[in-house]
């Protein structure tokens, strides 16, 4: 690793996204959260997490926090992504492969419309 | 689990857990003495030599939300199947250690799997950790230190879009460049 470069490159990085974020409405804070236990890491948990953060890079979602969790004691519904929009309730989705995770990301986060077959019957 | 940075992931989940400050992940192959090894190092709330030796045991866990605790005793079996072992050292207070080795070459050795996917989904994650992850390939290093990066981001949150390109390319390259040694 060339750290004095890398570091130099993500100064100017950082400062193009500064820019960019001026420009942009703030919708309110979204926060995705992926369920990382073991049951969720052997269900593939790191696939779906994976999935986010590319939808993130690609759709250029700015004003995201993604985190992780452990087991959530569900561990048949694994893996499980949790999303709360602004100061909505929390939802919780299951059997989150990376392709509903995409759709997570674009009908609820971007579209703010809950992928109801998805959800967690309480 | 399929690979083994999945088992490397879970163990770090492990440390995120017991409210670790500084982790440090050691991944090493070294194809000339047919080793393949991995470590993961935390400044946690450590564990007693009781909680140590019950760790291994399938049927302990911390947790309650459930009655078994799956993740150190698949990773054991595992490295034990591949003429490897599973290694614990951990003080209340101070921290822990785990060390894992496997035959690299052995059959039943899991593929090291994504290495990349995985730091990248660690320091992202938990952004108040600082990450440590050095990946050895014979002899030839790539570690990454979020240290400079979080002071030169200023509080930019990892998460901007701009910032995780940067990130995922810097740690995906770090580790493409040296693999070839392995191969």
């Amino acid at each position: 690793m060339t750290t004095v470069k890398s570091l130099e490159d993500l100064k100017r990085v950082r400062e193009e996204a500064l820019e960019k974020r001026k420009a942009k409405v703030e919708s309110g804070q979204v926060q995705v959260i992926v369920a990382m236990g073991t049951c969720g890491i052997a269900a593939g948990a790191r696939e779906t997490m994976k999935a986010i953060l590319d939808e993130i890079e690609k759709d250029n979602l700015s004003g995201i926090v993604v985190t992780q969790t452990g087991c959530m004691g569900m561990c048949e519904w694994e893996p499980i992504a949790q999303v709360i929009v602004g100061d909505q309730p929390k939802v919780t989705y299951g059997k989150v492969t990376p392709d509903v995770a995409r759709k997570i990301m674009k009908d609820h986060v971007i579209g703010g419309k809950i992928v109801e077959d998805h959800v967690i019957p309480a | 689990m399929k690979e083994l940075t999945l088992h490397l992931l879970d163990i770090a989940e492990n440390s995120v857990a017991a409210n670790s400050k500084n982790i440090t992940i050691y991944v090493e192959e070294d194809t000339a003495k047919d080793r393949l090894r991995m470590s993961v190092q935390d400044d946690g709330v450590g564990m007693n030599a009781d909680t140590i030796a019950k760790v291994v045991d399938p049927f302990y866990t911390t947790r309650t939300t459930r009655k078994v605790g799956l993740g150190i005793p698949l990773l054991k079996e595992a490295a034990e199947a591949c003429n490897g072992f599973l290694t614990i050292q951990s003080e209340p207070g101070r921290g822990t250690r785990i060390d894992v080795e496997f035959q690299h070459s052995h059959i039943d050795r899991m593929p090291l799997g994504d290495l990349a996917g995985t730091f990248l989904s660690l320091l992202i994650a938990y952004p108040q950790i600082h990450w440590t992850f050095i990946y050895r390939a014979n002899g030839q290093d790539f570690e990454y230190d979020d240290a400079p990066i979080k002071k030169e981001l200023d509080g930019m949150s990892l998460t901007e879009p701009d910032i995780l390109s940067f990130l995922r390319q810097m740690i995906e390259t770090g580790i493409k460049e040296i693999q070839p040694a392995i191969n």
